[in-house]
């Protein structure tokens, strides 16, 4: 492990590599509730060649690698839980390619959903792809590696359901491409025809290999958008309300939100639904329809749409919302956590009132949301918990709070979304045996030292 | 700490960094250094795990502290309630280092440089006016404005170019105004933004002191970081002046058209300083005197206005160079943006920028694609005289 440090050095220049106190306390940590660990090394590589060096250098000395985009994904994914490297990927932010004509992207593994964002509403403005409400800094391949949710996930379902391709250093080093560009200069399609292999990267959270460059779909952008919002104060309503809607097929994305404070918007549902066309009359038209969709509730005074302010409108059509981060200082404290597990849109009501009990438990503010995927086969669920980080005991009641909505979530039939390493070990023990020999069998093959993001869907 | 009670609040979520459109990395120290501890987030993160004595007052951490250029993106792109304070958490913190003796060698002498010769070149305070020679301007003897030219005004060559060419535009202009030669001294903009409190206020009550005693009311300032120190600071020690940037004083001339000019024809870009630009909203002045000149093409870089990118000599990183070197540097990125937009001219209004940037172009091989020039300079060479 001797001159680990220079060596590292020499793969991505002196400036770009650190063993510095600061960087490895900043770098051990994500704004989530994970406990820190922290690396030996931290490394900014700006080239495929300079990961490729890296991981095969790690592989060598069997040291533990853990890519990282924004480190935003709050459950402690980055965090390396056996020291070793950290791969900042920001450097490689270079958007790679466009075909515009077969609507997608080539993107590098470090890029930001901000930056591909601007660069499309610059260069091209009829054509968009699933933005997340995540910060703007977040990257696009962490994104779709953790099976990511954004604007047109309602539509075409996990922003991961959108990748067109990968370029992945395997843990051995080596350069493999995913898709048709593994037989093509095209990037259309991640699988089919071909055996779709994507499924050996995406989800695993780097622990199969870091990826350089992802192909995402693109779609057209139409040249407006708009939002209206359906309220209710039944949360037994919501299941049935986004049956309607979604059967319509005129909405863009449908979120729900529920929140305490302030108090306008207590104790009711809140269905955002987005509308995009062409025109007015387009627009008009789809929202017509959904009101027409709903007229039973309207007429059964079981819900109906609410004026939605101008700036509440504005805020609410920002991509990404900005607001959604806000949330973090509702306690003066920076911080909030949530569990979000992915399950279907009958247990809306059970996972409202449990999270109502839970802030109620352990005395935390909260919010609800909900992000329907696809044509409602299923929805994420957010327990979202905002707490102070100087609060040792309001982050121990968080901590609490996120663990027992995990449990019940799992109880109900949800799966976790971008588990942390505690529910990662909940899910494995409970999800179907073979599967589990079958994900310990492929890490096993792809990783056999066990380099890559160690922790992370790691069986006994 | 002052603001030790706002820290934890920072949820490192990065909108600090970019631009608003997100295109670009903004924090001129982030495009440096690429490590998110020398983005806001990580400043606020390490300040905190410092004050929780998780980490140590090291040479990194103070790289980390003295790379900010004070430039103000951040607050003016964080997402938070509390973004106002960002700047100044940063410099509190610069305070708690100076006054626990660990600061870098380059701050320490720029601090030194100032107490003992009032200015970091440490040049005599006699020679302070020379730049004044062979000029108009007169000292000042109860003119309407002090014009106050400031220690890169007084002692850099290219800021002493810049002060002439401003104090000859405004005199010709009909401007009264006069200097204070060598009994002026540092505003101390930049001794705050270091972090010495102390040394500020003291410079900072001799100031007012002196404008008092000689009965100023009105001051025209040269550098847009004294405008700031002026406007900001000064009050809150007793020292209410009309402060006003020079750049002003030309654009109400223009606005009612008391000065002409010759065509100047030219392709201009305009490099707004943090100074005169996200802390004191001044961002229409300098524009509206490049418009009128006839002959100026005016064309803006992607990164104008509110998300100007910093030349990185804010934060006194003018005279400690923690921030600079390397072709990922402010001034060097900056001088690039500037070449892309095709323009033959790059127009400042801060001297600190003018040298800065004037350094870039020679390190970057294109001082003669690119002339770097103050707007006092542009002016002076095509203003015809008042108009009658
Ligand atoms: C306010 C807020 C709102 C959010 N809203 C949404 C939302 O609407 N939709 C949504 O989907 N998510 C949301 N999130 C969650 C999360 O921030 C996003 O999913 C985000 O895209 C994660 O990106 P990141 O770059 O921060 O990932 P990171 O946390 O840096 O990484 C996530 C995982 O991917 C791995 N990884 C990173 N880069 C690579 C690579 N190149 N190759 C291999 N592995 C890699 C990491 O090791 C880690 O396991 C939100 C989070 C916040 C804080």
């Amino acid at each position: 492990m001797s001159n680990i440090r220079e060596r590292l050095a020499d793969i991505v220049g002196e400036r770009f590599v650190s063993d510095k106190a600061e960087d490895l306390y900043f770098y051990g940590r994500d704004p989530g509730l994970m406990p820190a660990v922290h690396p030996d090394w931290v490394v900014l590589p700006e080239t495929v060649e300079e990961i490729q060096g890296i991981v095969k250098m790690a592989q060598m000395e069997g040291i533990p690698v853990v890519p990282m985009g924004a480190g935003m994904s709050l459950s402690g994914l980055v965090i390396p839980q056996k020291g070793g490297i950290v791969v900042d990927m920001k450097r490689m932010d270079r958007i790679v390619d466009i075909n515009e004509k077969a609507r997608y992207v080539i993107v590098e593994g470090g890029t930001s959903t901000g930056r591909l964002n601007a660069y499309l509403n610059k260069k091209y403005p009829r054509l968009r792809f699933s933005i997340p409400d995540s910060p703007a800094a977040t990257t696009v391949a962490a994104n779709v590696m953790i099976h990511g949710q954004g604007r047109l996930t309602q539509q075409y379902g996990f922003n991961s359901d959108m990748v067109s391709g990968l370029e992945v250093v395997l843990p051995s080093g080596e350069l493999c491409r995913i898709g048709s560009c593994a037989i093509s200069n095209e990037w259309f399609s991640k699988g089919a025809p071909l055996p779709d292999l994507s499924g050996l990267f995406l989800g695993w959270f780097g622990a199969t290999g870091i990826i350089t460059k992802a192909g995402i779909k693109l779609y057209p952008r139409k040249l407006l958008r708009d939002v209206e919002i359906f309220v209710t104060d039944s949360p037994d309503f919501i299941p049935e309300i986004i049956y309607e809607i979604t059967h319509t097929e005129m909405t863009e994305d449908i979120n729900i939100f529920s929140q305490p404070l302030p108090l306008i918007f207590k104790d009711n549902h809140h269905v955002v639904i987005y509308f995009t066309g062409d025109s007015e009359e387009e627009i008009e038209f789809r929202k017509k329809t959904v009101f027409h969709s709903l007229d039973l509730f309207i007429r059964n005074k079981d819900g109906g749409f609410m004026s939605v302010g101008a700036g509440m409108k504005k805020s609410l059509l920002e991509m990404p919302q900005r607001n959604a981060s806000t949330f973090a200082d509702v306690t003066k404290g920076g911080g909030f956590e949530y569990s979000g597990p992915i399950i279907t849109i009958d247990k809306y009501p059970q996972c409202t009132r449990k999270l109502d009990e839970l802030a109620h438990k352990y005395d935390l503010k909260y919010h609800g949301t909900a992000r329907i995927i696809g044509r409602g086969h299923a929805m994420m669920f957010a327990f979202s918990f905002t707490f102070n980080r100087s609060d040792a005991d309001m982050l121990d009641r968080t901590r609490k709070a996120l663990h027992e909505a995990s449990q019940y979530a799992l109880s109900i039939g949800g799966v976790f979304w971008k588990p942390t390493i505690d529910e990662q070990k909940m899910a494995l023990q409970k999800m179907d045996p073979e599967f589990a020999r079958l994900l310990k069998m492929i890490k096993t093959n792809l990783d056999p030292q066990g380099i890559m993001n160690p922790g992370n869907w790691e069986s006994k | 700490m002052k603001y030790s009670d706002i820290v934890h609040r920072c949820f490192r979520c990065g909108y600090c960094k970019f631009t608003d459109d997100y295109q670009e990395f903004n924090c001129p120290s982030y495009r440096k250094f690429r490590f998110d501890t020398f983005a806001p987030g990580g400043r606020m993160w390490l300040i905190r795990a410092w004050l929780n004595g998780e980490i140590e007052n090291s040479e990194r951490f103070q790289e980390i502290l003295f790379s900010c250029a004070t430039c103000g993106s951040c607050v003016e792109h964080c997402a938070f309630t509390f973004r106002d304070d960002l700047v100044n958490i940063f410099i509190s913190a610069r305070e708690e280092l100076v006054n626990s003796g660990k600061i870098p060698p380059a701050v320490r002498d720029y601090f030194k440089g100032i107490s003992i010769q009032g200015n970091p070149y440490r040049q005599p305070a006699k020679e302070r006016g020379a730049w004044a020679k062979g000029t108009s301007i007169e000292c000042y003897n109860g003119h309407e404005y002090l014009f106050y030219v400031g220690c890169v005004g007084s002692y850099d060559e290219i800021g002493m170019r810049t002060a002439r060419a401003v104090s000859t535009v405004l005199t010709k202009a009909g401007i009264s105004m006069g200097i204070l030669g060598e009994k002026e001294t540092c505003d101390g903009n930049e001794v705050k933004s270091l972090g010495e409190a102390g040394l500020f206020q003291s410079l900072a009550e001799r100031n007012i002191n002196m404008f008092k005693e000689l009965g100023i009311k009105k001051i025209i300032t040269l550098d847009p970081h004294a405008l700031n120190a002026f406007k900001k600071d000064y009050p809150d020690l007793g020292g209410e002046f009309e402060v006003i940037h020079y750049t002003q004083v030309l654009a109400s001339l223009v606005e009612s058209e008391s000065i002409k000019f010759n065509p100047f024809p030219a392709k201009v870009t305009y490099h707004d300083s943090c100074y005169l630009g996200r802390h004191c909203g001044e961002y229409d002045a300098p524009r509206s005197i490049l418009n009128a000149i006839p002959g100026i093409e005016l064309i803006e870089m992607e990164q104008n206005m509110e998300n100007s990118f910093c030349c990185g000599g804010g934060g006194g990183n003018f005279f400690t160079d923690i921030l600079g070197g390397g072709s990922d540097s402010p001034d060097r990125i900056r001088v690039r943006h500037a070449l892309a937009t095709g323009a033959d001219i790059l127009a400042v209004a801060c001297p600190q920028c003018a040298r800065m940037l004037e350094d870039a172009t020679k390190t970057e091989g294109v001082q003669d694609k690119l002339l770097i020039k103050d707007i006092g300079e542009i002016v002076s060479e095509c203003l015809t005289g008042l108009k009658r």
